[in-house]
Order: C-alpha cells, then structure tokens, then sequence
C-alpha cells in the first residue's frame, strides 16, 4: 500500500515543477509571508487542541503562535526543516519541556477541554495519558519485561502478577515485539537490535494505555526494514490511538498519517489531509519543502 | 632543475621524524622517573619493614610455682591479676645460664627477655589456669636489643661501649640460638597488641582498630550526606547564583589543607561542642569534613553520566521525580558514588594532620573498644613509631606502613574494579 502513495506523490509534484499552474504566482507571493497559517486547523472533535501557542528557551523564541486541533484516532504527521520547532511543539503536549529549565511555554493546550498548562494540573497522570516515543531508542538498562511492565507498576495499573504478565504480553503483541522477545523477556532491552528497542520502546508506551501517543522522529536512528515495522505497527495503532508523528521524512508522513502540518522557522505554514498537502499545497513554502528545494 | 615539492619534503622529513622520536623519549623518560620513584619506595619500605613481621623469642622453661607467684588463694581474681611472674621469668633465667651468679650478670640475663614478658605470661596463665603449680616450656618475646642482635642489625666487631649489647649478652645470644632456644618467629604480637614503649611489645591493633572505627564514622556521614547533597545540587536545586556560589565552594573545600579541618575540629567540636578529645567518633566527623567534597563532586559526575534519555523515557511514562530518581537515576549512579566513597575512605585512612590537632595523637596503649574511648589511627601510629629512638621501632614503622599501603591498594583496586564491573557504553 505505502509504495503506491509514493509513486503518485511524486509524479504530482514532478507536475508541479514541470507545468507551473496558474495558482504559482499567487503562491509565490506569499512566500515570505507565513505568520498566517494556511489550511484548516480546527476539526470537528478535537481529542487536543492548541490555541496561540508560544514558546520560548530563555530570551529565543522557538514556536510562534501556533495553533491546531489533532483529531480522535488520527495521526497526524509534522513536517518541516531542521530547527523549524516541530520537536520542541510536539514535546509541549504532554510537557516533556518542563525538564528544560529556560523553555517556557504560554498558550493554551487542551487535552479533552481540559488546559493541560494549568497550574493545578499533575503532569503524571497527564503523561500517562500522553505518552512519548523518542527519537533514539531509549530502553532501561533492564530486562525487557521490566521495560514494558515499569509503567503499568508505577501506576499501579496491575493488582496481579497474572495480570501484569498479560499487559506485558498484549503490549509486546501491539509493537510486534512479541514474537521475537517471547523466550528472552528476562534479557536486558538493551541488548536487541536498533529497531526492536524501538518496538519495545513502543511497548512501553502503550503498557500505560495512553490516549496520545506522540512520536519524536522514531525512525532517524533505524535502517529501512525497521522503519517500514515501525510504519506498519503506527498505521496499526491508529484504530485506537491518537498519534502525533514528527518526521523528516517526507514519504513517512505521506505513508503514515491523514493528516499533515507543515512547520517553519517556528511558524505554523500549513495544515491539511496529507493528500492535500503533498499533491497540491496551498503555500509557496510547502510546496518548495516537499518538492525538495530545501529541507 | 629545480627542487620539486617531494624533494622538499623529504628533506624534512628526517626532521620531522627524530622530533616525534625526541618526544616519544621524553614521555617514556618521564613514566620511568615516576616508576623508579615507586620502586624505590617500595623496597626500601618492604626492605626495612620486613623484619618487623618477624621477632626472636625465647624458650624458656617456666616454673608456676605458687609461692613464686604469690598466688595462695586460687580464688582471688586480685592475686591471679598482681601475681609476680616477673619473678617466674626471672627464675627461669637464672635456672637456664645457673653460671652467671654475680649481680651484673644476672642484671644482663634478665634483660634478654622483653621486660614486658610477664604480661604475656599472665595471659597465658590465665588463659590455662591448670599450668598453676607445674612447669611449662614457653615462647617468650626477646629484648628488642637482643632481637636486633639476631636480625644482624649490630655491627659484632664494634668495641662493646659503642653497643647496647653487651660481650656477656652475645655470649648467652649464641648459646641460646645453638641450642635451639632462640628462634625468629613470626611477630603475632604487631598484630594483636596496642602500642608500647617496648618496640617488641608494640603493635598496630589499636591503631588499626582505631582507623577501622573511625572510618566508620566517616562513611556513615559522608556517604549519604555527600549522595544527598549531590542529589540535591544535580536533580532539584534551582540554577542560579546561589547554587553557582555553592559550587564553587565545594570545589574550594575540596583544595583545602586537611590541618585546617583539625583546626576546625578542634575549634568547633572540641571547643564549642565539647566533645571528647582523641576519639574515632570526634575523628570520624572531622575526616567527614574533609571527605564530603570527594564525595559531592564524584557523586555529581556520576549523576551527571546517566544518560538523560533515560530520564526522559521515565518522566515520559509519568514516572514522579523521585521515581525517575530512585528507579533509574540512583541505581545507574550508584557504582560511580560507590568509586568516589572509596577514593574518599582510602584518602581519609591516610590523613594524619587533622587528626593531630584534636588529639589522636596521644600515646594510647589499649584497644579503643567503642566510638568515645581514646584511640590513634595507623597513618599517625606510623608518625608516633618514626619518632621513636629504639633501633627496632625503625622496622616496625616500616612494617606499619606496609599495612597501611596494603589496605590503600585495596581499597583502590575495589575502587577500580568496581569502576570496571558497572561501567556502562551508551
């Protein structure tokens, strides 16, 4: 299925650098105009919802006014250029930023009505029901069991071995990792290969049973066979997951998610069905990032 | 024609070759510098010390008599405790060499024996109350005059003036050694007794002791408040001039002369707190003092070594701070706290300044048996020996020194292993 996406995001955009539609002159008009965010970035019920959306690491400001409504069980993928802010936004969303002491972050960021900025607000149950998958896989230096069962203890989500086993053993299933850990769950999750850490750091999310699940750039670190695993375990986990992806790959996001935000220089430049976006951006910026003019 | 530019080259290359070699020889001349300068430590303290394991001793035949000992009621705890064994030893003398009758001569017979003997003759009495009334053959340390003797410490053709052992003594020396009865043995009494201003009745044990429970002091304080405060400083404190200020000062802390954590002692503790003087506990918290810097900065760095990512992959899960502290953080630091611990216990095992000004260097013949009794430590045990003028403490401060070094290099290679066992790659 992915492969046939591809072939026709390409040869749209062939097109659009071959034949110049009469639109590119009103694009390029715009290009350096990209405070206004291009694209519809409300959606009817939205399972997060961003408002205005500032951050700052001391004195730089690194996400300008953003705001975006991610949809139930939807993954919505996040594009643009390196340092374009894309990591620091999506690390806002369950507040991963708080470990770094100069980021500050105004706005409003609404997981179910609920301001997830507010100074009442606990992050732990808020990370439990955002969970995070990093960029480089990152398992503890224990066994792999413990990995995939550590949230579910910390929470206290088992009341039994037996049935810690059992969220342990579905978990692994989920991320695909089962099969291949099955006979070695006592052996340390550092000792599998690049992208079965990935898996299993995968595994380790969804034990919590999160809502979101946002993922930094989970491929970078892994070689193509793990990326396409990791692909198919996402479009997977959409059924029951809400999943914010960013990536550099512009044929990741085209395979993997409806829909598509492009970012740049901290700004919000586009939002729209991934189809939309790769086949006929509104923005000059977009359209030059996905043709790989730059990026 | 002209040079080329290979030409050129390799005319300097020749140049360029014998500095790298000129280089490599300077490196290679330094290491040996710094290796000959251990080597020669070492002997010379193996090549001095070595004798202090050994001591000459004298077989003698005992005679408990009961009248001798002054021991009528076998029940009184008191006579057993005064009883005149000197007397027992000095019978046996007299019994061993019956040709020696004038005053002087018996005066040098008795000297062959260390005038501490009785003391180790009422132990053995004690510790065999059946021997009351009987002979014994017993193994008595020799005078350390007459053990240097036989260690061939004195020179024999020098004029007798010039030597502390007399014509008589070598005469009794080589009967005793021809008939068997004056062997060298090893010296268990360096590692049993305290010390004493008879070098072959002196021993490390006190020192040891002393060192052991004061070290123990010290690590129950400086461990976890140096962990604490390295937790505190790395995970929670707040990043601004004040926490820089205290940073600072524990590197400082860390420079500081040790004689002044003993002038602090001695003005703080001693003074202001009145705390008992020459203590382990008063020197266990003293050496906490100086201690804890180690331990702050290793733990520190060893904080600082833990991977942030596996915080991250924690906190992301909705682990609390104390939870990706104690589940991840702690356990993954904890060998390099563990290495800095013991860098800083073996450090702490070698000082003497800070422990001389608040009077562990008192001379102290018991065994300390508890944190608040009187003791010394084996680093200023090694100081007290040095400055002593018999011939054969010049052995056994030697011989301490070995001890010392020995439980330094222990503690090191524990420190390294340990460094070795749970380092990590990411």
């Amino acid at each position: 299925m992915p492969s046939g996406k591809i072939t026709s995001v390409t040869e749209q955009t062939n097109q659009l650098q071959t034949a110049p539609s009469t639109g590119e002159t009103k694009l390029a008009n715009r290009a350096n105009d990209y405070s206004q965010t291009v694209g519809n970035i409300r959606v009817d019920s939205p399972k997060m919802s961003m408002s205005n959306v500032d951050v700052f690491y001391g004195d730089k400001q690194a996400i300008f006014d953003v705001s975006l409504d991610i949809a139930k069980n939807e993954v919505i993928a996040m594009i643009g250029p390196s340092g374009c802010g894309k990591s620091t936004f999506l690390r806002c969303l369950n507040r991963m930023n708080d470990t770094i002491d100069i980021c500050r972050v105004s706005g409003k960021i609404l997981l179910e009505h609920e301001d997830i900025y507010d100074a009442k607000l606990d992050v732990v149950p808020l990370r439990a029901r955002v969970g995070i998958v990093f960029q480089k896989p990152n398992p503890f230096p224990k066994s792999i069991y413990d990995n995939v069962a550590y949230g579910p203890r910390i929470h206290g989500l088992a009341t039994s071995k037996v049935e810690l086993d059992e969220i342990v053993e579905t978990s692994l299933k989920r991320a695909g990792l089962w099969n291949e850990a099955k006979d070695r769950l006592d052996q340390p999750g550092t000792g599998l290969s690049g992208g079965q850490q990935q898996r299993l750091c995968i595994a380790r999310t969804i034990a919590v049973s999160p809502e979101v699940i946002l993922m930094d750039e989970p491929c970078s670190a892994l070689d193509p066979i793990a990326t396409a695993r990791i692909e198919e375990l996402i479009d997977e986990l959409r059924s029951n997951y809400t999943i914010a992806i960013v990536t550099h790959s512009m044929q990741q996001a085209a395979r993997v998610s409806n829909r598509t935000a492009y970012f740049h220089l901290g700004y919000l430049v586009e939002v729209g069905k991934t189809n939309d976006i790769f086949t006929n951006p509104n923005h000059k910026l977009t359209e030059d990032y996905i043709t790989g003019r730059f990026g | 024609m002209s040079q080329t530019t290979i030409d050129i080259v390799n005319k300097n290359l020749a140049k360029r070759y014998a500095r790298e070699k000129r280089f490599r020889l300077l490196g290679f001349g330094s290491v040996m510098i710094g290796f000959a300068a251990l080597v020669f430590l070492l002997v010379t303290i193996v090549g001095d010390g070595w004798g202090a394991f050994k001591q000459s001793s004298v077989r003698l035949q005992l005679n408990f008599d009961q009248s001798v000992l002054s021991i009528e009621d076998v029940a009184d705890e008191e006579q057993w405790q005064y009883g005149n064994y000197i007397g027992v030893i000095k019978a046996a003398l007299r019994e061993r060499f019956p040709e020696m009758t004038s005053r002087a001569q018996k005066k040098l017979i008795y000297r062959v024996v260390s005038p501490g003997a009785d003391h180790q003759v009422r132990q053995l009495l004690k510790k065999n109350p059946e021997w009351l009334g009987s002979r014994q053959e017993v193994w008595l340390p020799a005078d350390d005059d007459i053990d240097s003797f036989v260690k061939g410490h004195v020179d024999r053709s020098l004029p007798e003036s010039d030597r502390r052992i007399k014509d008589t003594q070598i005469v009794l020396v080589d009967a005793l050694q021809e008939s068997g009865d004056l062997k060298l043995k090893f010296n268990t009494l360096l590692f049993t007794a305290g010390d004493s201003r008879e070098p072959e009745q002196a021993g490390i044990r006190g020192a040891l002791v002393g060192s052991f429970l004061t070290l123990l002091v010290t690590l129950s304080l400086s461990f976890p408040i140096g962990v604490a405060a390295a937790l505190y400083l790395e995970e929670f404190a707040p990043k601004n001039r004040f926490t820089d200020v205290i940073e600072v000062n524990i590197n400082n802390l860390a420079a500081v002369p040790s004689i002044v954590f003993g002038l602090l002692g001695l003005a703080v503790f001693l003074n202001v707190f009145g705390l008992p003087r020459s203590v382990p506990l008063l020197g266990g918290i003293v050496l906490t003092l100086m201690t804890l810097p180690t331990i702050i900065i290793s733990s520190r760095a060893a904080l600082k070594a833990v991977p942030p990512s596996i915080k991250e992959a924690a906190l992301g899960l909705g682990a609390s701070k104390m939870q990706v502290i104690f589940h991840h953080v702690l356990p993954l630091a904890l060998p390099g706290m563990l290495t800095g611990a013991i860098i800083g216990m073996a450090q702490a095992l070698g000082e003497t300044a800070p422990l001389l000004m608040i009077g562990m260097v008192a001379f102290i013949v018991d065994v300390p048996g508890s944190l608040t009794d009187p003791a010394t430590v084996l680093p200023v045990q090694i100081f007290l020996w040095s400055d002593s003028p018999e011939r054969a403490f010049i052995e056994r401060t030697s011989g301490a020194i070995m001890v010392l070094l020995t439980f330094l290099i222990t503690m090191n290679a524990i420190a390294v292993l340990l460094r070795k066992r749970f380092e990590r790659r990411w």
